[in-house]
This record gives structure tokens, sequence and C-alpha cells, in this order.
């Protein structure tokens, strides 16, 4: 098991490394960062002392040792735009972001794993095809389409929700549902599926031919084994929802990262956009280690191989 | 099938695939909207770039003060709005298609090489796959067409390396399958050389994975193409993309919600029938026909 562990860890600290290179590889490629940095109508000696000051007229690999250590002591830089440090803007937005995915999650991980679990034990019934359909559609529904229908639907014929911003809970009714329709449908068929194979195993028809109590059967023997790997993907989803909240949360003005890396890949400030990619692949990472070794602590094929 | 005189498997394959419903459904929608691609000259009832400020939102054949010159009326630019619906069947295509081949030949390649090979090539591939997952799918693809400017092209290229993980994960562990099979073993004894075997041996026999991928990749390719351009970093207008007619109605869509509702219900309609698609590809393809799932 220590193997496994080791190796994950491994593997996620080469990633977040290289996803480091990748993002200032971005920064260097998205123009001239002097000149940038120096502002709109520098004169050529202006953007000189500018490049000299940053620093950007060492060598590449010079200035990524020099911006690793920034990176590894909380310095991201600085915006372009507004030159507010870039870690302060992400923390002041993060919260928002944070609140988001994870009210997508509770909401899917609420519906999902109780339909996909009752759709398992009554196949063919019409909840299995109702979960069926909410699969079908929550793949194919874009959600920037999904969550301009919502705001027709409830913001204004209904006027039961408010459409846009982040200041009350309200504000987070629509951007929740819409979010989580992008990750409901694959923690309910992956649920459904688990428990249609738990189901057919020798030790639940087993335990079915000794007289066990259904309710018993499900509980002791069926679930535990169909949401270990369910467990895993809501994991890895929370990471997916942290970087997939950027539509919904710029159609809805929900002012967290997702909304500020949009806003600054429109304006090419790029320090922002490169520390938030960058945050959010080691967010993933993290999140996808932490599953890889819960499911190891907990799977005992794996504990005790 | 074990009849004296066998019918020849085409004819088997096609018989069943008649049967299976969702198949049938699924391949007739995207017939019918391959075809309206193609047609789009002859179709489409007006030009669907020319502007005419004069006919600026022009309502539907539906609403009262609407006409069959322009049926589903015009845009905020006077364009026909149908012409440009139609239209927009060609781009949602050729980048479903384009990207789908381009992360096609890169994830299979990745997955056949680690699965393959095995050790410490394999690990390289798989740190490979696992940095790419790391990297969110939109923000990034945002964040490079930010710097290469969205066209047919750019996007096309984003996609197809950001959407290669499926193929690559699939193709890995089925090649890790066929390679315990005694008959590459057997072409091995034999003294086949590495590359004859993955030709001959093991890439037949992923195929069946690798175009169920497929389909799931096509329809991931045309929802992330839609949904670029409705953030304004994937095609630039005049393009006719759905997801950009989305967003041009967005201003508009309280009072004409025709103008957000039809390109997204193409969207949808067409992403569900190459879902029902691979479903059904799926299902032919496993010997076993359960029916179930």
């Amino acid at each position: 098991m220590l193997h496994v562990v080791l190796t994950r860890f491994v593997v996620a600290i080469l990633v977040a490394v290289t996803v480091s290179v990748v993002g200032f590889s971005l920064l260097r490629l998205s123009g001239d960062l002097a000149a940038e940095l120096a502002g709109e109508g520098a004169t050529p000696a202006e953007i000189e002392s500018a490049r000299v000051k940053h620093g950007l007229d060492r060598p590449l690999l010079v200035q990524f040792a020099r911006w690793s250590r920034d990176l590894a002591s909380g310095d991201l830089g600085r915006s372009l735009f507004s030159g507010e440090p870039v870690a302060d803007m992400i923390l002041s937005r993060l919260p928002v972001t944070l609140q988001l995915a994870v009210y997508a999650l509770i909401l899917s991980v609420v519906i999902g794993i109780p339909l996909g679990m009752i759709a398992a034990m009554h196949p063919r019934s019409w909840i299995d095809r109702l979960s069926l359909i909410t699969a079908v559609l929550g793949q194919a529904v874009p959600s920037f389409w999904l969550a301009l229908v919502l705001i027709v639907v409830f913001g204004v014929l209904l006027r039961w929700t408010p459409i846009s911003g982040s200041d009350t809970w309200a504000h987070f009714i629509l951007p929740t549902a819409t979010l989580a329709a992008s990750s409901l449908p694959g923690l309910m068929r992956l649920t459904r599926s688990g428990m249609l194979e738990a189901l057919s195993t020798d030790y639940v028809r087993t335990a079915r031919a000794k007289g066990l109590a259904e309710r018993t059967l499900m509980a002791v023997h069926a679930l535990p084994n169909a949401l270990l790997p369910v467990l895993a993907l809501a994991a890895v989803q929370l990471g997916t929802l942290l970087g997939g909240s950027v539509i919904v949360e710029s159609v809805f003005a929900l002012d967290g990262i997702g909304l500020l890396a949009y806003r600054s890949i429109l304006r090419g400030d790029f320090p922002v956009v490169q520390s938030i990619l960058i945050f959010v692949a080691l967010a993933y990472t993290a999140l996808t280690l932490l599953a890889d070794v819960a499911n190891a602590l907990i799977d005992p094929r794996i504990r005790l191989g | 099938m074990t009849d004296e005189a066998p019918e020849p498997r085409w004819r088997v394959r096609l018989r069943r695939a008649s049967r299976h419903g969702g198949f049938v459904a699924g391949a007739s929608v995207i017939l019918v909207i391959v075809l309206m691609a193609i047609l789009a000259p002859l179709l489409m009832p007006h030009d669907p770039y020319l502007q005419d400020l004069s006919k600026r939102l022009l309502p539907p054949v539906w609403d009262a003060a609407g006409s069959w010159t322009h049926p589903l009326g015009t845009d905020h630019l006077g364009r026909d709005f149908l012409s440009r619906l139609i239209l927009g069947s060609r781009i949602s295509l050729l980048v479903g298609v384009s990207a789908t081949l381009i992360a096609g030949l890169v994830g299979a390649t990745l997955g056949l090489i680690g699965g393959y090979f095995g050790g410490r090539v394999d690990a390289v591939i798989m740190y490979v796959i696992a940095t790419r997952l790391s990297l969110p799918g939109i923000l990034t693809a945002l964040a490079l067409l930010a710097v290469v400017k969205g066209s047919l092209v750019s996007v096309i290229a984003v996609l197809g390396f950001l959407l290669w993980d499926r193929f690559a994960l699939v193709v890995r562990s089925a090649t890790q399958q066929v390679r315990a099979q005694d008959y590459v073993a057997a072409a091995i004894a034999v003294g086949s050389t590495q590359a004859r075997i993955l030709k001959r041996e093991v890439l037949p026999n992923v195929m069946s994975p690798l175009i169920v991928v497929a389909t799931l990749e096509m329809a991931a390719a045309i929802l992330a193409e839609a949904s670029l351009s409705f953030l304004g970093l994937g095609l630039p207008p005049p393009n006719a993309s759905w997801g950009l007619l989305v967003s041009e109605g967005r201003n508009f869509m309280f009072f004409k919600p025709y103008l957000i509702v039809l390109p997204g219900a193409l969207i949808i309609v067409l992403v569900i029938a190459i879902n029902a698609l691979g479903d059904g590809l799926r299902d032919l393809a496993s010997p076993i026909d359960s029916g179930d799932d």
C-alpha cells in the first residue's frame, strides 16, 4: 500500500512541476511582458527599463528559477491591469468559487446517489428510465445554455430567484443547479453500475440465500462496495467543478475565480490567468491524490496488498 | 448464426444494428444534420452573412407579424436566422470530426505505447495523462485561444490537444489486455516485428473501444466549441457557430427566446444523437447482446 501511495505522490509532484512550467510558458508566449508592464504608450526606453527592472532580460532559466521561488513563497506577481497582487485577487474570490463547487457537489451527491441506487435496485422501472433521461440530458445540454434558460424561466418569468451577482445565498441557487447538472450524471451512473455489479456478486447471492433482510443486504454488503469508486469520483469532480465554474460564473456574474480568469483572459492579464490555471491544476492534483490515498486506506485489497 | 450457409458478416451486423432503437435513432438524426451541412448552400433561403439593418430582429413566421420570407425571422444585424442555423451545422460537425481525429491520433498512440511496452514507458505515459487531466479543460482552452486567437483551425487544434486523455486511457487498458493474449506471444515467437504486432494484432482489437470513445469525444468537442464561441474566444463573428448564435441572441432572450432556444436545441439534439450512436456501437460490438445499458 505504501508503494501505491508513494507512486501517486511522486506523480502528483511531477504533475505540479510540469503544470507550473506550462503556466510559465503561457505567460512568456502571450506577448512581450516588458511592454505590458511598462504600460500603454510607453517609449522603447521605458520598455527596456521595465525589462531590466523585472529581470526579463535574464536567460529564461534564471527567470524560471526566480519565478518558481516566488511561486513557492506565495508571490504570484501582480496584475497587469490593476497592479494588485495576484495572490490577493485569487484569495478574495476563492470563497465564492468554493461555495459554488461544494454546493453543486452536495446537490449532485444528494440527488445522484439515491437515484442511482434506486435505479439499480429496480432495473427498467420508471425511476431507472428517469435516471437514464437525466444522464442523457445532463451530458448533452451545454451549461451556458442551461444557465440562460434558467435565468429566463426562474429569474424573469417566475421571478423566484436573483439572476446575477453573489451577495446572498439565493444568488447561488441557479448557478448551483447549472453546475450540478454537469456533475450529477456521472455520479448517478457510476452509483447505478456499481450497485448492479455488487448485487450480482456471489457474496450478495449467498447473503440473500441465507435469508438476510433486503435492507441489511443493501446497507452492509452492496452499498459500501458500490460507493467506493463513487467517493473517488466525487473528490475528482470537486476539482473539475473548481475549473469548470468559469462558464457558470461568467453567465451569472458570480465574482469567483472563474469570472476573474475569464475577465483576465479577455483583457490579456496573463499573470492572473497563469496563476489561476496553476492553482486549479494543483487543487485538482491534490484532490485526486487524496481520493487515491483514501481509496487505498479503505479498500482492503489495496491496503493489505 | 450456426446455420449451414452462414449469412455474410456485414448482413448480420446490419440486421442487428437495424434492430437497435438507439443506434437507428442516433444515426438518422446525424444523417439529417450531415445532409443539412452538405446541402447548406441549397437549403439556406438567404445569404447567412448579408446584413440589413432595416430588417433587424424581424419576427418568425409563427408570430402575427412574421412572414415566410424569413421563416425564423432575422437576428440583431438583420441576417436571416434560419440560414445561419443551417450554416452552423457545418461548424459543429467540422470541429467535432477534426478535433476528434486529432485527439484520437494523439491519445491512441500514447495509449498503445504505454499499454504495449509497460514498465517505465508506461509510467511516463501515465504521468503525461495525469498532467493533461490536471489542467482544467475550458479554462486552458480559453487561455490558449487568447494567445493564438480564435479561428476554425485554432479551435480544432486546441480541442484536439485537450480531448485525447480518454482515448489514451481506454486504448492503454485495452492494449494491456490484448498484450497478455497467447496470439501476441505467438506472433512474437514467430519473429514478428513490434511495429507489425502493434498494427496486425493489437490495433484491430482496440478498435471497438476506440470508436465508442470517439463518439463521446466528438460530443464533447461540439459542446466545447459552442461554449468557447459563446464566451467570445472560439470562432469570431460573423461565423454562424451555434454557440455564437446563443451569445448574440442573449441580449434579446427575454423578448425573443427562440433566438437562444433554437441553436441550443440543435446542439442538444446533435449531442444526444452522437451519444446514442456511441451507446449503440458499444452494444453492437459486444458479443453478448444483453440489451441493457
